[in-house]
């Protein structure tokens, strides 16, 4: 794991990172919900290969957080700029299509279809063949299906899950079902991988071995990945940068080392110590 | 490798595809046999071409109910416009073009094209909100296309076509013919749909939706109706998938109308009311949401039943009851296909047994 290194706009991202463009660079970002400031002056800077943590208790506003990056909601304040480009405006699908790809905290799987198609739907911008020629099943047709479906299968591999393909994901034991969203998110071919508590449910084992897929997956697809995630000892493991994130404010950033002697972070997770 | 080719190539899915193409080719041939030998009832015979219509128009509302997951209560404002238009077509072509079977495909293509664009002008206000919204403006695009054709008049003479509103004044030439005539509807149009075409028409819709939904964008319409926050999360345009897949739906329903149009000698708009969209609805549901075939059979089935039971006179309603939870049993219910996949499973290992026992016999 890389030193971190301050950025010129302050904020801290791995060393291997510096110099290149930034992946993710959020200023000033918040949102209203009603009266609630959700989440407020949020500011964060991800590296183009880090793995960063978000952190905070129950209600803090990390879920907020994703979809507001995912565009499913529109900030009332601040910028997001995703590889240099800001993402006002645009629908979650083009925000998918610029490489911003996640998974959810409450399973949003395609309960109905097979775990192969769940993955094949996120390659559907990867899959170049014209409707005539799937209609007409043309040779180019077959080709693209073919090669679609080995590299999902691929995939699927990642987490030895290819003898699952066949079935259908509703019925997919539940870390089976965390593990079949993150593959079909990275199906979408991202820069960004955004995971929304992907040990939840988890064993000590399961979680342990997801760390290490965490990590392989950053490595062999060299994409940033934020996580959202309440075992602290996937986030100590994993995270380079880690954000903590209290009543949607930022209340301390750094390398696991700070966060974990950081006495806001303590005093924000274990409440206030009366004496 | 060969292994995937295995398992993907000629799977399951492969196998129901050819039996529903099956069922519709064995209906085919049980009738042109039984009209062979004169066994054909002429109560039968006039059923042929609605059956095929309403098998059609079934299959496309599944795309839009079943498939797509939205609601339509205005179905048969689509197959009505596709009616009239075919029926226009029809009545233009039939002097010029000598062939009957090109003004009937000219003329099925265009009530297609027409409620097609219908379909995409009203979807594209509607399929963009969230909710069911499509189910309320379906329901009041059926009864407006209904009155808008009660009052059109259309005629043509040497001069072209003659549009009215309303009011009866086509000032048509000497020689001119009234195509439709308001509240009295059409008349007068060629009768040229064939149980043939019809056939014809059922294998093209269930060829394409196959097709369709063995591709990337059936996959992405599925998708949409499982999960459409996830669905648009992997990069998936989810008005524009809806707005195709409904207008297929519509373009469907418009070549079913004039198929079905084509068969009567005169046809008035108020046929295609909210009654034949509920009916259109019963074939989905019954059939199963999503299963083309379950379709066919229910839409099939139910057609040919009320005028079969006619004469069972009073117990007609009773007997139609009782077929309907047969299909639905049929068609729907989770046990019985476990069962039935059970029984399957079990004959196989029962045959399999018998062979090895007669094998290891010769040995
Ligand atoms: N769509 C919404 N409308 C109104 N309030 C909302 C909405 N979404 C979230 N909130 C509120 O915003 C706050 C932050 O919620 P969020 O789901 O982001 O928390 P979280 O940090 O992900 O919590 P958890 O760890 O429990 O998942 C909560 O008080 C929540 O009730
Ligand atoms: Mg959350």
């Amino acid at each position: 794991m890389d030193r971190l290194v301050p950025t010129p706009s302050l904020g801290v991202i791995p060393e291997r990172d510096s110099g290149k463009p930034l992946i993710l660079d959020i200023h000033g970002l918040g949102i209203d919900f009603g009266g609630l400031h959700a989440v407020e002056d949020f500011t964060l800077l991800i590296g183009r290969t880090e793995i960063a943590g978000l952190i905070g208790p129950n209600g803090a506003g990390k879920t907020t957080v994703f979809n507001l990056i995912t565009n499913v909601y529109q900030p009332t304040r601040g910028v997001i700029l995703f590889d240099g480009i800001d993402t006002r405006g645009k629908r979650p699908d083009e925000v998918s299509r610029m490489g911003i790809a996640r998974t959810f905290q409450n399973i949003r799987l395609f309960k109905d279809m097979t775990v192969l198609d769940n993955v094949l739907v996120g390659m559907h911008n990867q899959i170049p063949y014209s409707m005539l020629s799937a209609f007409l099943h043309l040779p180019s047709y077959h080709r693209k299906e073919k090669e679609a479906r080995e590299k999902a299968m691929d995939l699927l591999g990642i987490f030895d899950m290819q003898h699952m393909a066949k079935w259908q994901a509703g019925s997919l034991p539940y870390g089976a079902q965390r593990r079949l969203e993150i593959v079909r998110a990275l199906a979408t071919d991202p820069k960004l991988l955004l995971l929304d508590e992907p040990a939840a449910g988890m064993n000590p084992a399961e979680t342990a071995e997801l760390m290490e897929n965490i990590r392989n997956i950053r490595d062999r697809f060299q994409i940033a990945v934020l996580l959202i995630e309440h075992d602290m000892s996937l986030v100590m493991g994993i995270c380079e940068g880690i954000a903590v994130l209290n009543y949607g404010k930022i209340i301390a950033k750094g390398s696991p080392e700070d966060i974990k002697n950081n006495p806001t972070v303590i005093e924000a997770y274990l409440g206030k110590q009366e004496d | 490798m060969e292994q995937l080719k295995k398992k993907f190539h000629l799977g399951k899915t492969n196998r129901e595809k050819i039996f529903t193409f099956g069922i519709v080719l064995l209906f085919f041939a049980v009738i042109e046999i039984l009209r062979g030998t004169g066994n054909l009832s002429n109560l039968l015979k006039g059923q042929l071409v609605p059956i095929c219509a309403y098998v059609v128009m079934a299959l496309s509302l599944n795309l839009t109910v079943g498939i797509l997951g939205e609601l339509s209560l205005g179905h048969a404002g689509f197959v009505s416009v596709g009616a009239f238009t075919g029926i226009v077509t029809a009545t233009l072509l039939k002097p010029v073009v000598p062939q009957t079977w090109l003004v009937l495909l000219i003329s099925i293509v265009a009530g297609g094209l027409t409620a097609g664009i219908i379909g995409f002008l009203i979807g594209i206000p509607v399929l963009r909100l969230r909710g069911d919204y499509l189910a309320i403006v379906t329901l009041a695009f059926g009864e407006i296309v209904k009155s808008l054709i009660t009052n059109l008049y259309i005629g043509v003479d040497a001069k072209g076509l003659h549009f009215s509103f309303i009011n009866d004044n086509l000032n048509l030439l000497e020689g001119g013919k009234k195509i439709i005539a308001g509240p009295m509807g059409a008349s007068g149009f060629p009768k040229i749909s064939t149980f043939l075409a019809g056939i014809l028409l059922i294998l093209f819709v269930l060829y394409f939706l196959y097709r369709l939904l063995g591709s990337k964008m059936g996959r992405a319409i599925k998708a949409m109706r499982d999960n459409s926050i996830a669905a648009e999360a992997v990069g998936i345009h989810l008005t524009r998938f809806k707005l195709t897949a409904f207008t297929m739906s519509a373009f469907i329903a418009g070549m079913a109308g004039t198929l079905f149009a084509l068969n009567f000698a005169s046809l008035s708009a108020t046929k295609f009311n909210v009654d034949m969209s509920i009916l259109l609805l019963v074939f989905v549901v019954l059939g199963g949401l999503g299963n083309l075939r379950g379709s066919i059979i229910a839409a099939g089935v139910l057609t040919v039943l009320p005028e079969m039971l006619r004469s069972l006179r009073d117990y007609r309603m009773l007997a139609y009851s009782i077929v309907l939870i047969a299909i639905m049993l049929l068609t729907n219910n989770q046990r019985l296909m476990q069962w039935w996949t059970q029984t399957k499973k079990d004959a196989k290992k029962w045959f399999a047994k018998i062979r090895k026992a007669k094998d290891g016999g010769e040995a």
